[in-house]
């Protein structure tokens, strides 16, 4: 049977320029592949696309309780969207607990699939659902599409030889075709996929095809679907593209960096939500020389990874939250040792072991200051899923120029996102130089003059005739050398203790160890002649800007375009979202007064920044946390900021932050 | 200094901190040994490092002249799994006390030893923690007095070569601080075993446990406390040689040689023994009710981890190349725009 011909679609097509779908049912029903495959498709038809996959920490919750519900949230665009979309447009609910759980995603007059046949009474019992919505009035307002799903996937899939309990299974791909015939998407990558993967197990593979096209034949014959939609491909970028979650940009991005500076990559790691992707993804690429190390617990992590690094390995350790904190003692012994250090933390909802499959961005001031003593070092969030990759090469360099370890921050919602990434062109891709005293290769480029400690009295690393090799010596960046063992002549001795400057020898002189502390911290503020700017987009200056950091950049940016739009001031690329996803609309206050700014470093910080926040009469700083970067920017800048703070378990919905900026402006 | 030129002695691998331990210590005695025998087992001072946690024993690495990580309480095996696993190149000494090891650093001291990684592991036992001043340690006997403690221990104590051998360690052995000879046999003997090495040595705190393991430290008395282990040799010990170690049912008992009993009834020792639990009987022999066992209880042959990891990157790399960056970045579907 040729695809072409089943695609071949005979109702009226309307043009849409965004849909926002949200796939939501039991743990088992195969939601997050569900959504998986439609981000996919839709990236290859040209889309711009922004997921959200929302699920439980359950592994199997018992089956059709509100417990076990897991979602998967789709926007594909035929333009640049910063966003997986506040409402969505089509809620597919395959139960009664989905549907209570994840009703209130559904836009006004949105449209609803369920699966009609899990409405019965044992499924309304586990949701805990009294009567049942669809015959209670209470979806009156919905556009409501009730499948027999069960039992037509059962039907559709009896010739392919499955028992019955994995033809129940199928259901995800008859949800999905019919949501395929919906928006026009290919069935073809889906089909692909569904051959490679089950190419073992024919009769699972024919199932799913089955269900995947009677899906589809179902949209085209049912009467309940008058027409369907189209999202054209959207104007991006010319190169090459590929989808990619966060945490596979990250794996990407670590393997990128250890190549580019002529490392082998030892990443020391233990389980935990959501960084384990991280892991699983560099564990299958041992050909290029990553050594992934699991260990017994966060701390031998972290250990192991010094341990590395001491002995010249580019080294990585990651976690979230919970595991940050076990770290925190190695994580200052990593300042004291001045090694360079990769932590990388994908936050998730805290405190203790919280929300673990949650976004929330709770923990930076954990990885701010969250260890004994004056121990600072850099701290760099990535944005989105695709900024993963070059806040890796970012922070590798930073933390090889000052010898110093640096935290990564991400979070679940940039983690386990997806977006099309345009492949960078490797040849273009900086080296970044590594040199260590006694090798061939010789010291790196001396940079501009740069603020140094004060009563340094530290010489070259070879200086002091007679003294030997001095391991705390520094250079202009304040860093030390990066001697590694095995070196003949250079034999040393590092430890937690504190450090005579220059010799490294053990010294309790109260004298050097200020000096020591002060040394530490200038060599870390230093990072900023190592970063950028703080870039403004929309006004110089004027009545508000919006201050995002991490995941929530899309968001912020988002909400500001809109409001400029809404309001008819300097970009008028606005558009709410198609299918009425916009915003409650912003009247004609202060047009084109609102600018945004994202901050990707946090410590430290852009050396303009205080002077960014100056020109503005307010300053509004979204965070998914009570106000941790609100706190720090009043703290070293005196600027009232306002905060902005939401801790709900999802990212910040674009009309959460519209809704303040048109309050701040009126 | 050439040192190629001449022999490496035991001054070449003494550093040029000032030591600080307190004067008596039996940590002198370990360090001494150390350095007269790193000259000997062929590994150019470049090559060691010697990495420790916390605690008296951990100040071992700033009193040698190679690499040395002093790092935080109890991680030392950790630290030096990270550093053999990218660094097969390198020999790795761990430092440790029965506080750092057995007490806070437990469960990585387990699982480097389980992974067998070709570290090895100096285990000083005073049975006290002597940096904090003198509180009972996870090797305290049972009513142990001091400063945490003013009513007596209440805490079973731990068995260092237990933990060892059931932790499936390739190499366990045990001396004493002040038998030199001895001692040094014992260092060398883990300088050459590939795999995770345990060395258990009774070590004095003369200031917070003096005397913990007079018995065993007593010219006079150690010939009659101690069984020095032979591989391949009946168990026999005394000062005249004249007592056994004999197996009755499952426990070891003592037996006077003569008298119709010579060394074909007693127990041969076998380090190479592919389960430990013979070792495990010798190693659990406690004084004063039997002698205890020092010398090589265990040393047996297994894969290291840090061999396996690194084989398996070389087999990755024989089977599929060298890893391509452009290739694992556009890995999947991709698709052209423009």
């Amino acid at each position: 049977m040729s695809d072409n011909a089943l695609q071949a679609a005979t109702k009226p097509i309307e043009e849409l320029d965004s849909v926002v779908v949200r796939f939501a049912g039991d743990s088992g029903d195969g939601m997050q592949l569900a959504g998986t495959q439609l981000t996919n498709t839709s990236a290859l038809a040209g889309n711009d696309v922004a997921t959200f996959p929302d699920f439980p920490a359950e592994i199997r919750a018992p089956k059709g309780t509100l417990a076990g519900v897991s979602g998967f949230q789709v926007h594909f665009a035929s333009r640049d969207i910063y966003t997986p979309g506040d409402l969505v447009d089509v809620l597919v609910a395959m139960n009664p607990a989905a549907l209570s759980e994840n009703l209130r995603f559904l836009q006004p007059h949105g449209t609803l699939i369920v699966d009609e046949d899990a409405f019965d009474a044992r499924g309304l019992k586990l949701a805990r659902v009294e009567s049942n919505p669809l015959e209670d009035g209470s979806l009156d307002e919905y556009q409501v599409i009730r499948v027999p799903l069960t039992s037509l996937t059962r039907e559709a899939v009896e010739g392919a030889g499955v028992g019955r309990k994995l033809a129940t299974r199928c259901r995800n791909f008859f949800a999905m075709g019919l949501i395929y015939w919906l928006y026009g998407r290919d069935l073809e990558p889906t089909l692909r996929w569904v051959r490679h993967r089950f190419r073992d197990r024919p009769e699972v593979r024919d199932a799913d095809v089955e269900a995947l096209r009677t899906g589809w034949n179902f949209g085209e014959t049912t009467e309940a679907l008058a027409r369907s939609y189209r999202v054209p491909p959207a104007a991006l970028e010319p190169g090459e593209y590929r989808n990619i979650t966060g945490n596979q940009a990250l794996a990407c991005g670590l393997i990128a960096a250890a190549e580019l500076s002529g490392k082998q990559l030892f990443y020391g790691s233990y389980p935990i939500t959501p960084a384990s992707d991280i892991l699983h993804e560099l564990a299958r690429h041992k050909r290029f020389g990553v050594r992934t190390f699991q260990a017994e617990d966060e701390i031998a992590a972290v250990t192991s990874a010094i341990g590395a690094a001491y002995g010249g390995a580019m080294a990585v350790t990651a976690s979230s939250g919970p595991g940050i904190a076990l770290k925190t003692e190695a994580m200052g012994l990593a300042v004291m040792f001045e090694l360079p250090l990769l932590v990388l933390s994908v936050q998730r909802g805290g405190p203790s072991t919280g929300l673990p499959t949650k976004p929330e961005q709770s923990d930076l001031l954990q990885v701010m200051f969250g260890r004994s003593g004056e121990a600072p070092l850099p701290v760099l969030a990535a944005s989105g899923p695709t900024d993963c990759f070059d806040v890796v090469l970012e922070a590798w360099r930073i933390a090889t120029r000052l010898m110093t370890p640096v935290v990564v921050l991400s979070d679940a919602f940039v983690a386990n996102g997806a977006e099309p990434w345009r492949l960078p062109d490797v040849a273009g891709l900086e080296p970044i130089e590594v040199s260590h005293p006694g090798a061939s290769g010789g010291q790196p480029a001396l940079p501009p003059s740069l603020p140094r400690a004060s009563g340094g009295k530290a010489g070259g690393a070879a200086s002091s005739a007679g003294t030997g090799f001095r391991p705390y010596a520094r250079d202009e960046w304040l860093a030390r050398p990066w001697a590694l063992p095995g070196t003949p002549g250079l034999m040393h001795r590092i430890g937690s203790l504190e450090k005579q400057d220059g010799t490294g020898n053990v010294s309790y002189d109260p004298d050097n160890h200020e000096h020591m502390v002060k040394l530490r911290a200038q060599k870390v503020a230093n990072a900023v002649n190592l970063i950028p700017d703080l870039e403004v987009t929309g006004p110089e200056s004027g009545k508000l800007l919006v201050l995002s950091w991490g995941g929530t950049l899309g968001v912020c940016r988002e909400a500001v375009e809109r409001v400029r739009a809404a309001g008819g001031g300097a970009h008028g690329n606005g558009t709410g979202g198609a299918h009425g996803n916009g915003t409650g609309g912003a009247h004609g206050n202060g047009t084109g007064a609102v600018a945004h700014a994202h901050l990707r470093h946090l410590n430290p910080l852009p050396a303009n920044t205080g002077a960014v926040l100056a020109r503005y009469e307010r300053v509004l700083v979204p965070e998914l946390n009570l106000g941790q970067l609100a706190l720090l920017l009043r703290a070293r800048y005196l600027v009232d900021v306002v905060s902005l703070g939401k801790v709900r378990g999802r990212p910040f919905w674009v009309k959460d932050v519209t809704g303040v900026i048109e309050e701040m402006l009126a | 200094m050439n040192a190629k030129a001449r022999k490496p002695t035991a001054g070449d691998f003494a550093s040029d901190q000032e030591i600080r331990w307190c004067p008596g210590c039996g940590d002198f005695s370990i360090l001494a040994q150390m350095k007269k025998v790193l000259p000997e087992i062929g590994v150019a001072p470049e090559n060691l490092v010697f990495v420790s946690g916390i605690g008296c024993s951990s100040r071992f690495p700033y009193y040698l002249n190679t690499y040395g990580v002093h790092g935080i309480h109890g991680r030392a095996p950790a630290i030096a799994t990270g550093l053999k696993t990218v660094r097969p190149d390198l020999q790795v000494w761990v430092v440790t006390g029965d506080g750092d090891a057995l007490s806070i650093g437990g469960n990585h001291l387990m699982h480097a030893m389980r992974r067998n990684v070709d570290i090895k592991i100096l285990l000083f036992n005073n049975r006290i923690y002597g940096l904090t001043k003198g509180q009972y340690s996870p090797t305290s006997l049972p009513g142990h007095v001091t400063r945490s403690t003013p009513y007596g221990s209440v805490d079973a104590p731990l068995h260092p070569l237990s933990i060892a051998l059931g932790s499936e360690a390739t190499f366990v052995a045990r001396s004493v601080d002040t038998h030199t000879k001895h001692l040094g046999a014992v260092l060398r003997r883990a300088a050459a075993h590939r795999g995770a090495a345990l060395v258990e040595i009774y070590q004095n705190c003369n200031v917070y446990n003096d005397g913990a393991f007079e018995y065993a430290k007593d010219v006079k008395l150690r010939s009659d406390t101690l069984v020095e282990l032979e591989h391949g040799q009946p168990i026999v010990f005394g000062a005249k040689r004249d007592k056994g170690i004999r197996l009755n049912g499952l426990a070891p008992e003592v037996v006077p040689l003569g008298n119709g009993t010579d060394a074909s009834d007693l127990l041969v020792h076998d380090e190479t023994a592919a389960e430990p639990t013979l070792a495990t009987v010798l190693a659990r022999m406690r004084h004063p009710a039997l002698p205890e066992a020092i010398g090589v209880l265990r040393a047996v042959e297994r894969p290291t981890f840090d061999a396996l990891v690194n084989e398996q990157v070389e087999a990755a790399r024989a089977r599929e190349g060298k890893g391509e960056l452009a290739d694992l970045l556009r890995a999947g579907d991709t698709w052209t725009v423009g």
